[in-house]
């Protein structure tokens, strides 16, 4: 019986074992190539550490972010339905973020240090969500299109490597489809109502559809080092692929409304592979880079959460308590 | 920070200038506990992930909010992560031959051709 087979956080060395180590490697590999899960207490390659912390952690960030944009609504939802709806999917999407971040610590990054990156804008989160939810359809459109895009993500991602990560990917995506279905619902309804809630609707639509192509990241041609990434299973699909996956299943879903998209290049080719217009990735590296409509007002908003609760978390802090990484 | 235009009516009540300065403290961290599920009565707890609290109290009311939000819940139980032990993780191969213990196995004790075998030696009648 062994006690504290964990990787504590001040344990350098363990974090940062080298890759040279031919022999562990290559059983690590032979895990992975055999479709085995890799779980917390195994050897692994200190970049493979490092690129599921970052990865595991933006997700984890996105989720929390995530919820600023929708929670603008809470208190003007149309009606009480609505309003418990959006409730419950907020509630859901700081869940996420706080079985995600567990997700992470176990890989021997702490939630707090976590928290102190995102606020200091070292790591990033899912650029979509410097956009503002300027309307009731944004709201629409966010449930149903950016939780769509965000689905096809996330059940790719399930089939990983890294048990931890999968184990809650799996509960996300479960309480995900309910988030779906809701705005889907919500964005049937404007569709299908009065000239002025299409109306309403159809500009949500324009809005968000750049920030959508951009959700997936750039262009396989610009993207680097994935390789690695998809030989580990921590990357499954590339970002071209998930986007096309994602154009598949919602373009059709968007024009049986009756809607339209405000790019005229827009089409899927015989072979299944959609075409777009120029998505602008200079916006997307300008937005991702700070500079969006809403960067600053989505970390003042954390780091005053974070500060303002300060005292609460030290008052309950128990100096005795010794932390350990979380076990899975 | 400058002004903030927010959409949302609840950003523009928070007071943002009042707490400008000073960085998030790293050093301080709420401690884990592994919550267990209970979907139903007669059922096994099982394991469903982890929660930061202070205290078992604070736990349990985590655990119901995370892992407690859908479906069925008969029971949650928290502990402490530091209070669970394990098998090192380099050590799995141990049970690496169990599956091959197959004298352990109902399906490895067949007596049927020894019967009929002895039924029609000793002209015992069939059944």
């Amino acid at each position: 019986m062994y006690g504290n087979a964990y990787i504590s956080p001040e344990d350098a060395k363990r974090m940062n074992e080298s890759t040279d180590d031919a022999e562990n490697l290559e059983i690590f590999e032979a895990r992975i190539t055999r479709g085995e899960k890799i779980e917390p207490g195994d050897w692994m390659p200190a970049e493979y550490r490092k690129q599921l912390i970052r990865m595991i952690e933006q997700h984890a960030h996105s989720e929390i972010v995530g919820a600023l944009p929708e929670g603008t609504w809470i208190t003007r939802a149309p009606n009480f339905r609505r309003k418990l709806a959006l409730i419950a999917k907020v509630q859901d999407e700081i869940g996420h973020g706080q079985l995600l971040y567990s997700a992470a610590e176990t890989l021997g990054k702490t939630r707090e240090q976590m928290l102190a990156d995102l606020i200091s804008g070292k790591s990033k989160y899912s650029n979509v969500f410097n956009y503002p939810a300027l309307t009731w359809a944004d709201v629409a459109v966010i449930g149903f299109l950016v939780d769509g895009a965000a689905i096809v993500n996330q059940v790719i991602n399930q089939k990983g490597s890294y048990g931890p990560y999968c184990r809650a990917l799996e509960r996300i995506c479960y309480e995900e489809s309910f988030h779906l279905k809701q705005g889907h619902d919500n964005f049937v309804y404007l569709a299908t109502g009065s000239p002025k809630q299409r109306a309403m609707l159809q500009e949500a639509v324009n809005r968000w559809y750049r920030p959508l192509l951009h959700f997936f990241g750039p262009s396989d041609r610009d993207s680097q080092h994935s390789e690695k990434l998809m030989k580990w299973k921590i990357k499954l699909a590339s970002n071209d692929d998930m986007r096309n996956q994602f154009l598949d299943q919602y373009i059709p879903k968007i024009w049986e409304l009756g809607l339209t998209l405000p790019d005229p290049e827009l089409k899927r080719n015989d072979n299944g592979i959609w075409e777009f217009g120029d998505p602008d990735w200079a916006e997307f590296k300008r937005v991702i880079s700070g500079d969006g409509p809403c960067n600053a007002e989505r970390l003042e908003v954390r780091r005053y959460a974070e500060e303002a609760g300060r005292w609460v978390r030290t008052a309950l802090m128990n100096k005795d308590e010794r932390y350990v990484v979380p076990l899975a | 920070m400058a002004e903030l235009n927010s959409l949302d009516p609840r950003v523009l009540r928070l007071d943002l200038k009042k707490i400008e300065d000073g960085d998030v403290a790293t050093n301080t961290h709420l401690i884990t506990y592994e919550v267990f599920h209970q979907e139903k009565r007669g059922k096994q707890a099982v394991h469903a992930g982890v929660v930061h609290a202070s205290t078992p109290d604070m736990a349990l009311v985590m655990a119901k909010e995370t892992f407690g939000r859908r479906g069925k819940t008969a029971a949650i139980w928290v502990v402490k992560t530091s209070e669970i032990y394990t098998l090192a993780s380099e050590d799995e191969d141990m049970f690496e031959t169990t599956p091959e213990k197959l004298h352990r196995e109902p399906g490895f004790y067949k007596v049927r051709d020894r019967i009929e075998a002895y039924q029609k030696r000793t002209a015992v009648p069939q059944q």
